[in-house]
């Protein structure tokens, strides 16, 4: 049996009982990719000879003594994450020879515990889509079927996990960019609290909803990540200074008496009957388990899409003001002065969304629009934020599906803006909230595409959330990852 | 509602070049998305505090001494015009 057919969690007791070792399964993997990549397109860049060099300085390592809690294990790297020597593109003929001199603090705390980095994965440009059709350089198919699209912003990272290309991968997820994929690709995968995992080495999109986590193809495999990468860390200064449980210590023992809240307004029309029928299931699982179940309003859910466009888009038009030809990336030949310099660089660098995105941000921010747009926008915000609070007043976790339909065909939303930031419905308001968010598989469309379930818990109760996802997989098969 | 002149003037804003196809395609484009938008008037935000960062974050000081940071050569090591000390630009005044 293959090692990339197994359970991230099973994996890694083989690594740690000294049944396989960390070449054997870095070179499965490699075999994975080679095997399978030419058709998902999942990767921008694997590291083979640096993956298995790493493997082999794990192994001798663990033969002489210690090795760190994720030994051996390959996690693909989502391409806006900074690591030293590597390429970063984002995605983006803007940073197409980018290369980093810093690694990101997730990657100081990924090599401190020994994960093999096998490789850097696709997304949409600068983090912005929902279906990884956004790159610049290529599309990564949805690994369940090929004419699909994989989710984004996140796609690669899924895909890579979901085609059993990588156990592990870390995402970034500031609108659902990690939850989505997963869904997609049959994974699972998760947003932690707003200052849980430092952002720095991140690149920015949006400060104030951008978060780092992970997908494995377990929730076992998740918890052991997240407890690699959270923490505080001063270099990012809205990096929160609070201990990190340990999430694998607890994660067995079932929630006794678990109150899930279902909010009604997320079964309304648009919810493709099959998700809705996925979710249902779930519930009735959860019910058999002992947990109780009620109603919870969040009555500003359909003001989140649009509090989110203007409130991210307004903070990407800052964070992408960097991109000006001068310190790095793209500049434009033969600028007439330095206006033109700025307008050709970045007029040929950036895609259509991010242009779209800076617009709006841009206009959103400018004057005689400030107070209309982003500032009302921040007030609703604090409604959402509200609703939240008043919900989780009487419920321990919130479960929804992660989107209103199963992975759509590639090409199906990308002439329709509006109708691609709809796919974000579920899962935007987390980010906003600032809440802690995951995706866990939970069935198949009649097109054998995967469903996910979200739950969502209130401020740092990942643990919480890590829990009552495990009782949930705890009762069903192993969703595997895609067939070849 | 959103105009042509007004994608050329949040263009400039932006310092982004666009050609006339793309401020076409982009004028209805962030036209529907801004019409969008307007369904936040209908929400009353009364009394209500705008909510910048999710989770209440204080300001981070650390003391003013001078630590290591990144060596010149790094810095500049992704420069698209460097002459080995600065970052190269074209003449900021007195130009045309």
């Amino acid at each position: 049996m293959s090692l990339t057919t197994l359970p991230t969690s099973d994996l890694h007791a083989k690594l740690t009982r000294g049944e396989v070792s960390a070449v054997d399964v870095t070179q499965a993997y490699l075999d994975g990719i080679a095997a399978r990549d030419a058709a998902v397109g999942a990767f921008l860049h694997v590291d083979s000879e640096g993956a298995l060099a790493q493997a082999r300085a794990i192994d001798e390592r663990r033969a002489k003594g210690t090795v760190g809690k994720l030994a051996g294990l390959p996690v693909a790297l989502k391409d806006n994450l900074c690591t030293v020597g590597a390429p970063c593109t984002c995605a983006s003929r803007m940073l197409e020879k980018f290369v980093p001199p810093y690694d990101a603090h997730v990657i100081e705390r990924l090599r401190a515990e020994d994960a093999v980095l096998i490789g850097r994965v696709n997304l949409d440009e600068f983090a912005m889509g929902s279906s990884c059709e956004n790159s610049a350089f290529k599309k990564t198919a949805n690994p369940w079927n090929l004419a699909h699209s994989p989710g984004g912003s996140s796609g690669g990272s899924g895909a890579a996990v979901g085609g059993g290309m990588a156990p592990l991968a870390l995402g970034s997820d500031t609108g659902g960019s990690i939850r989505l994929p997963a869904a997609f690709c049959g994974v699972v995968g998760m947003k932690p609290t707003y200052g849980r995992v430092s952002r720095y080495g991140l690149v920015a999109f949006a400060s104030s909803l951008d978060q780092i986590g992970p997908l494995a193809t377990d929730v076992r495999g998740a918890a052991l990540t997240l407890q690699t990468i959270a923490g505080h860390d001063r270099r990012d200064s809205t990096s929160v200074d609070r201990a990190v449980p340990d999430y694998l210590a607890s994660l067995e023992t079932p929630l006794k008496g678990l109150r899930i809240g279902i909010v009604p307004e997320y079964f309304g029309a648009g919810l493709d009957p099959e998700v809705a029928d996925a979710v249902r299931k779930a519930i009735d699982v959860y019910r058999g388990l002992g947990a109780e179940v009620r109603e919870v309003h969040l009555p500003h859910t359909k003001y989140c899409v649009a509090v989110y466009y203007i409130v991210s888009s307004s903070e990407a038009s800052s964070n992408l003001a960097r991109y000006d030809g001068v310190h790095y990336g793209h500049r434009g030949d033969k600028p007439a002065n330095l206006v033109d310099l700025y307008e050709s660089s970045r007029g040929e660098g950036f895609g259509d969304e991010v242009k779209r995105r800076i617009m709006l941000g841009t206009y959103a921010l400018s004057s005689g629009y400030y107070d209309a747009y982003y500032n009302k926008a921040l007030k609703v915000r604090r409604l959402i934020s509200d609703d939240f609070s008043k919900a989780f007043a009487d419920v321990d976790v919130i479960l929804s599906p992660v989107s209103p339909t199963p992975a759509f065909r590639l090409g199906e939303l990308s002439d329709d803006p509006l109708a691609m930031y709809l796919m974000d419905i579920y899962t935007i308001s987390a980010n906003l909230a600032g809440i802690p968010g995951i995706s866990i598989p939970c069935g198949k469309s009649s097109a054998g595409l995967p469903i996910g379930l979200q739950l969502l818990a209130p401020v740092f109760e990942e643990e919480r959330l890590l829990r009552a996802a495990r009782m949930y997989e705890a009762t069903q098969p192993w969703f595997g990852v895609a067939p070849a | 509602m959103l105009t042509p002149s007004d994608v050329h003037k949040v263009a400039l804003l932006s310092r982004l070049k666009l050609t006339e196809a793309e401020v076409a395609r982009f004028t209805q484009q962030l036209g529907d998305v801004l019409k969008y938008v307007e369904q936040l008037d209908e929400v009353n935000v009364d009394g209500v505090e705008p909510m910048v960062h999710a989770v209440e974050v204080r300001n981070v000081l650390r003391k003013d001494e001078v630590v290591p940071s990144l060596p010149r050569e790094q810095a500049l090591s992704n420069a698209p015009k460097t002459d080995g000390k600065y970052f190269l630009v074209p003449p900021i005044l007195g130009a045309d």
